[in-house]
């Protein structure tokens, strides 16, 4: 890893180290993830197809869009963005998920340039993108308000960033640290710590002091009965996703 | 150099076409492979099988721009009466009437002759550019973390993200990916004819719950029914053998005299009922779909529309994950079809296996708890809209294609 300055939590790098090669089984200790991960895919689709008027039913509707995923893990997002036919950078801090992330595209049949680096970096580096996801990854990180400066940076002018967390109130105590992680233990405790939390319009201020402008949010519903996930116009209490753009 | 598309489908009867239709109108690539060859499929001359179409079956066909090709040939089902009834003795009289004018959704159903929708199915997938026949037999099939691979006898390799097998109730793609079965016989027999009859059927189906088993008397175009007659093993094989005029001696009492003299069209059919149902419908890049996920008792006429249902099923959960970039043969994508389907096919199977217990036997008890029974229905329209709107299909969580919207 570099010596740059990162916002990185070197502690919050090692939790994800340990949990990295087990990202793409389904069954395996990602299941939450890839539970949600429909979800997810269908709000990120729906924004960029909105945003850059592209249709979702056409063949690689994202061609000619670079991304980057920042935070990217196993390539959950990345490997579906780049079968849509976007230009792909998966940026992970965790240098252990890197070599699944690559393998895992190369089995897949696809391209993707994954990057042992963080958004601070790839910002100071002058690299620019359409599309940035940042999913799950704002509530890790040390000083959110740096890090969404570096988003701003990515961004080419009328850009779009997805930016996913988890909301802070009793609720998201309960469902978020005590129900998955302690309960459920669906993620490994300590996953999360509760204060990190940002509620949406905490956020939101986050990203307009950034000098984005946010156009869209949304909730992230979990519903027991049927055992999915889905959107949600007015219940942000626990997981919620954004979408903002960089003005013209 | 391997065929690689996105579906292999193994089966090239009803639901492997429609499901091929399906999926690649929404850009999908697909191989279809079948024993025969396309044109051996195609009969033209009425053979005399047909099928109970419910609204959500007609709406899959019209999402699926098939329904113009047969629309002229299909026999709309205004109404249906239900009847328990003893050979000899006429009807029961108490009497499960349905009419269509009790829904919004106009006919009951349509009945379509076989050779009418396999044969607008087969030129469908003919001229679309997004399917690929071949045909031969199936010899092996492998699943790799990245790709399903089927090797034909013909020593093609046919290579897909995911393979759907539409290979009937013995199905070879369930039994080569380790998938068990679950079922058990009836001891009974469905003959399966046509007739022509004097009298018009008014566009009204009929269904008697005989001893034996049922009878059901469906309106074909034109002065034609299509019968569905059930009997014991034995007296089935009996009948069968017996000659044309001879069956016909049997078959008159049991239905009586309505339609007027009666007189078969068509050939013969005869198909031993059993229930025989898939221990998964999904597993590692394979689904199974119709008759190879469950062969079902045929009394409520409910196979073929049961089938388009995981047609349906199966080509929105497809269609919907490779529009959000998934692997669409990941086994969590796959387990969305299982568990949308699972619930609906195991009660289809139990309530199809509890009717047929309750309304095959002599018992008095049961003959007069039927009769009452289906007068109790019958008294209370909103049960009785109820059980209309599950046989046409249009209750539930519908898929897009049954809603008829494409996607």
């Amino acid at each position: 890893m570099q010596t740059h300055h990162t916002t990185i939590d070197p502690s919050e790098v090692a939790k994800f180290e340990a949990m990295a090669a087990e990202w793409w089984d389904p069954n395996g200790k990602f299941k939450p993830l890839h539970m949600l991960n429909p979800c997810r895919l269908d709000y990120i689709t729906a924004q960029i197809a909105a945003e850059f008027g592209r249709d979702l039913s056409d063949d690689k509707p994202f061609d000619g869009l670079r991304l980057l995923d920042i935070g990217c893990g196993g390539g959950l997002l990345s490997e579906p963005m780049a079968r849509l036919g976007a230009t792909v950078v998966g940026a992970d801090a965790a240098a252990g998920n890197l070599p699944v992330a690559r393998l895992h595209a190369e089995q897949s049949g696809l391209t993707i340039d994954y990057r042992h680096t963080t958004a601070e970096d790839l910002a100071a580096s002058g690299e620019q993108f359409d599309v940035v996801l940042n999913m799950e990854v704002v509530e890790h990180v040390s000083d959110p308000e740096a890090y969404l400066n570096a988003c701003h940076d990515l961004l080419k002018s009328g850009g779009l960033m997805i930016c996913s967390t988890i909301n802070r109130n009793p609720k998201s105590y309960f469902v978020a640290i005590l129900g998955a992680e302690v309960v459920m233990r669906w993620l490994p405790r300590g996953t999360h710590e509760w204060n990190k939390f940002i509620t949406p319009d905490e956020l939101y201020d986050l990203i307009t002091t950034a000098n984005l402008q946010p156009v869209d949010r949304k909730g992230f519903v979990f519903n027991p009965v049927l055992w999915s996930w889905s959107l949600s116009d007015k219940d942000l209490s626990v997981n919620y996703v954004t979408a903002s753009i960089k003005p013209v | 150099m391997k065929n690689s598309c996105d579906i292999v489908i193994v089966g090239g009867g009803l639901n492997g076409p429609a499901l091929a239709l399906a999926c690649a109108q929404s850009g999908l690539t697909v191989r279809l492979i079948d024993r025969l060859e396309a044109s051996e499929l195609t009969d033209e001359a009425f053979d005399g099988r047909g099928y109970a179409l419910s609204l959500s079956s007609q709406r899959l066909l019209k999402a699926t721009k098939i329904w113009p090709a047969v629309a002229s040939q299909a026999q709309p089902i205004l109404e249906v009466k239900v009847t328990d009834g003893k050979a000899g003795e006429g009807p029961a009289p108490f009497m499960l009437a349905f009419d269509h004018a009790e829904t919004d959704d106009g006919p009951v159903g349509f009945m379509l002759e076989d050779r009418f929708l396999r044969r607008a199915l087969l030129a469908a997938v003919t001229a679309e550019p997004n399917i690929t026949q071949h045909h031969g037999n199936v010899t092996a099939q492998s699943i790799t973390p990245c790709a399903a691979d089927v090797t034909l006898d013909t020593g093609e390799v046919v290579s897909g993200k995911v393979l759907v097998g539409c290979d009937g109730r013995n199905s070879g793609t369930a039994t080569r990916a380790g998938i068990g079965r679950t079922g058990w016989g009836y001891k009974q027999t469905s003959l399966v004819c046509a007739i022509s009859h004097e009298r018009p059927h008014n566009g009204c189906a009929h269904q008697y719950f005989m001893p034996s088993g049922p009878l059901a008397i469906l309106p074909l175009a034109g002065n034609k029914s299509s019968i569905v007659w059930t009997e014991k093993d034995g007296l089935a094989r009996d009948i069968q053998a017996l000659s044309d005029s001879e069956y016909l001696d049997v078959l008159r009492p049991r239905f009586g005299d309505f339609l007027g003299d009666i007189t078969l069209v068509g050939k013969r059919f005869t198909y031993p009922l059993g229930l025989s149902l898939a221990n998964a419908l999904a597993a590692d890049r394979l689904a199974l779909v119709g008759d190879a996920a469950h062969g079902l008792h045929p009394i409520a006429g409910q196979g073929l529309n049961a089938g388009f249902k995981d047609v349906a099923a199966l080509a929105e959960v497809l269609i919907l994950a490779h529009r959000r970039g998934e692997d669409i043969g990941r086994s969590d994508v796959l387990d969305r079809y299982q568990q949308w389907r699972r619930f609906d096919v195991a009660a289809l199977a139990v309530m199809t296996d509890g009717f047929n217990k309750l309304f095959s036997n002599d018992n008095p008890l049961l003959r007069f708890g039927r009769d009452i029974g289906m007068g109790v229905v019958n008294s209370m329209p909103a049960l009785r809209r109820a059980a209309m709107r599950e046989a046409a299909g249009v209750s539930g969580d519908l898929p897009q294609l049954l809603q008829g919207k494409s996607l």
